[in-house]
């Protein structure tokens, strides 16, 4: 009883807490928060809108997943973001190149990608273990070098060739065949509901990150790896004393958070159909936040990745409407991040106390249990 | 016990992400949307009914549905606009502020509603703002090429709404066929401002040398800028000597954010005599009128930069007035006229999709007199405008031809 009071009060608090603040930001900047809420309440309702909220979703959990396997032994890949793009890069051209039967094409897609997430962040992984580079400098450089450099570069080696004339829709690598591209999932959508409308197509890449999500639950939890992995992050002396090797446990968490940005780019993949001019940049570093709500846990970054999503996609709809300025989104979002740290620190100071006060009380009744016995005895 | 059972409380919360799709959305369907009940109650008494709907699955439920709403729009207001900005939206001193002048000289002369938005930063959901403001608006614009894909896709989805991209062709250049039967393509014909700013240069130029500074090159469209120019140069002297440099080559779109790399180049241009620079580099254009000033000030004689898009002469005076004596003038693109244009073609109902391209004769490009530096040859600028629009002269769109 007393357990679960604990653990819903401070996702409850934070959510009332953040309602509140977000309520009176609104207000302060002259918009209608009711109507504001309405707003966003009434477009959530919409199918297809849902579906632009799953799709949005999906990549911020995949990079949830990314950032939260290093911090689980406190290693801060803070390089989801050049990971992931280098990833999409190289297995956009790698999938371009290529034709094969649909199932074994996707697949060598997702491989290619996790490969080059997992050396890409391996990097920061080796720089660390042999040279004891912080991975928090490292891969912030490996970021600004994948997007400044490595891309740019590759981007205008690996441009598709170009007709006479031509607009900008032509620019990027060579478009990848159908048989690459991972299917929507419309179908399996409209089994529970109705047909999707004005053209909207859920992402196939949403089981894969179900599925990543549950691999990551097992591996935390049922392995060997996942228990150095946890054990490392809690205590790396006690871990190391244990007889888990450092640094092999450095450079695998790191390929391994590194395997998942990869599959980021998988996502954006599907739906450019190659690697265009323009990619979603950024991605990377909402993973962090989406993780750091979600308490790293695969069930709490599903929630904060739809919430993150739904504020996303509500921007929209209020920007359009004129209700309020689209960049409510962003500030609820940074909102609900700060209470959410602000409640956890509160509750498990609550909590301590509480289990203090417990232990004390169990203490004394036991030492005055002893004590009677002893003076019976007497 | 407790693991397994976590494990399976994992999974619910991952088929959450499906639930939450599916839950509400029936109740939604069922309350939301009268043609929808209706149809489930055509459904129900179908076998009574003896008229044709005998078929009426979700499918026809949507259509009835989309033209519900249309029919919607077209009942309660003339022309209404909802305009998708680029990244950034107003305030940039550029393309997103001249497109909002468009849409607010629409609204006071037309007395055409608008409804404006502008993407998410990542620029994840112009796809998302483009439907949206279908849902509620007869016409689109979408302000950016970037627009160009994500616009053919929604206009399919949306064929009662008409879609307006600017600085896109929306054509298949191979058929020469409109990308979409309710979609334009708004273009300009920046070959001709170009050539009257070349003009201008070889006007101005004391030592028979200018220059030309474009954002990024072979696309396509940085190309048009530069072939304008050296023809409107050559117009006046045909001995001039041209130089032309390009900061990036696509797909590298970086050549419009970096003044640095344009400061470099027009500096060097400067020091081997040119005393005019044309720039076609965006942002990264005041790179090179710094360099005009810091080139000035050394050498105590006065060199020139010529500015794109809008009125730099004003643009940059907002933001460092001591580089406003260098802008020579500025080739103007009417991102304003072309969406007040096609606006107002919306309300007479002469909409028409493909490509429309805003030239001289339209004043769609032209340029700018502030400063007044470029007075003493108005007569003869007019009157290479006048050739222009008579069609006397033909401007190139590809270097030398």
């Amino acid at each position: 009883m007393r357990r679960i009071a604990f653990s819903l009060a401070a996702p409850v608090g934070a959510f009332v807490l953040t309602v509140i603040i977000s309520t009176i930001a609104l207000w302060i900047f002259g918009s209608d928060p009711f109507e504001a809420y309405g707003d966003m309440l009434g477009h959530a309702r919409k199918l297809e809108t849902q579906v632009d909220i799953l799709n949005r979703a999906t990549p911020f959990y995949l990079s949830a997943v990314a950032a939260a396997i290093g911090f689980r032994m406190n290693l801060f890949n803070i390089g989801v973001e050049g990971q992931y793009l280098i990833a999409f890069l190289v297995a956009a051209q790698v999938g371009g190149l290529i034709s094969l039967p649909t199932v074994l094409h996707i697949l060598i897609i997702m491989i290619v990608a996790m490969i080059t997430g997992a050396l890409y962040a391996g990097i920061a992984g080796v720089l660390k273990t042999t040279r004891g580079v912080n991975e928090v400098v490292s891969t912030i450089m490996l970021n600004a070098i994948a997007v400044g450099g490595l891309i740019a570069w590759l981007q205008r080696e690996w441009q598709a060739p170009l007709p006479e004339q031509f607009s900008s829709s032509d620019l990027g690598t060579n478009p990848i065949d159908d048989s690459g591209l991972m299917p929507t999932i419309n179908g399996l959508l409209e089994i529970f509901t109705r047909e999707v409308g004005q053209g909207k197509e859920l992402t196939g890449m949403l089981l894969i990150a179900v599925l990543v999500g549950i691999g990551y639950h097992v591996l935390l939890n049922r392995t060997r790896f996942g228990f150095d992995l946890r054990a490392s992050g809690i205590n790396p002396f006690a871990a190391r004393a244990g007889g888990v090797p450092p640094k092999r446990m450095v450079v695998a968490a790191m390929m391994l958070s590194g395997a998942v940005a990869g599959l980021i780019g998988v996502v954006e993949l599907a739906d450019r159909g190659k690697f265009p001019p323009d990619p979603i940049q950024g991605l990377g570093f909402a993973g962090i936040a989406v993780a750091l709500l979600g308490r790293n846990h695969p069930g709490g970054m599903v929630f904060s990745a739809l919430l993150f999503a739904f504020l996303d996609v509500s921007s929209g709809v209020l920007d359009t409407t004129g209700v309020a300025s689209r960049e409510i989104a962003t500030i609820m979002q940074g909102i609900v991040l700060l209470t959410a740290v602000v409640a956890y620190g509160v509750a498990s100071r609550v909590k301590e106390r509480d289990e203090a006060r417990t232990a004390a009380e169990a203490l004394a009744a036991d030492a005055s249990a002893s004590t009677e016995t002893v003076g019976a005895s007497a | 016990m407790k693991k397994p059972l976590r494990l399976l409380l994992a999974l619910l919360a991952a088929l959450a992400l499906l639930a939450t799709a599916c839950g509400s959305d029936s109740v939604s369907d069922a309350v939301d949307s009268a043609s929808d009940a209706a149809s489930d109650a055509v459904d129900a008494v179908d076998d009574a009914m003896d008229d044709d709907e005998d078929a009426m699955d979700d499918e026809d439920a949507m259509a009835d549905d989309e033209d519900a709403m249309a029919d919607d729009a077209m009942a309660d207001s003339d022309t209404s606009v909802g305009l998708v900005y680029d990244i950034g939206g107003r305030g940039d001193l550029s393309f997103n502020d001249s497109a909002a002048a468009g849409l607010e000289r629409a609204d006071a002369e037309l007395g055409i509603p608008f409804g404006e938005a502008s993407p998410n930063d990542d620029g994840s959901n112009r796809a998302e703002l483009l439907q949206l403001a279908a849902d509620s608006n007869d016409i689109v614009v979408g302000v950016g090429f970037l627009f160009a894909g994500d616009a053919v896709a929604v206009a399919a989805e949306n064929p009662d709404t008409n879609f307006a991209v600017i600085d896109d062709a929306m054509i298949d250049f191979g058929t020469g066929e409109p990308l979409a039967s309710n979609a334009a393509g708004l273009t300009f014909a920046e070959e001709q401002g170009s050539f009257l700013v070349g003009a201008a240069a070889a006007l101005k130029s004391e030592t028979g040398q200018i220059g030309f500074i474009g954002g990024v090159c072979c696309f396509g469209l940085i190309e048009k800028f530069e072939a304008g120019f050296i023809a409107g140069a050559q117009a006046v002297n045909p001995d001039i000597e041209i130089v032309s440099e390009y900061i990036t080559e696509a797909p590298d779109f970086d050549g419009f954010n970096q003044p640095d790399r344009a400061q470099v180049i027009a500096t060097t241009m400067y020091e081997d005599g040119a005393d005019v620079i044309y720039h076609a580099a965006g942002g990264a254009g005041n790179g090179m009128f710094q360099a005009a000033k810091d080139f000035s000030e050394d050498n105590g004689s006065k060199v020139w930069g010529i500015g794109v898009d809008s009125d730099q002469y004003e643009t940059i005076g907002s933001v460092d007035p001591s580089l406003q004596e260098y802008v020579l003038t500025s080739m103007l693109k009417r991102v304003d006229v072309a969406v007040f244009e096609i606006l107002k073609a919306q309300q007479n109902g002469t909409f028409s999709a493909g490509n429309t391209v805003y030239d001289l004769s339209v004043d769609g490009v032209g340029y700018s007199t502030s400063g007044g530096y470029v007075d003493d040859i108005a007569d003869q600028l007019e009157a290479f405008k006048a050739s222009i629009v008579a069609g006397d002269i033909t401007v190139p769109t590809v270097p030398g031809e």
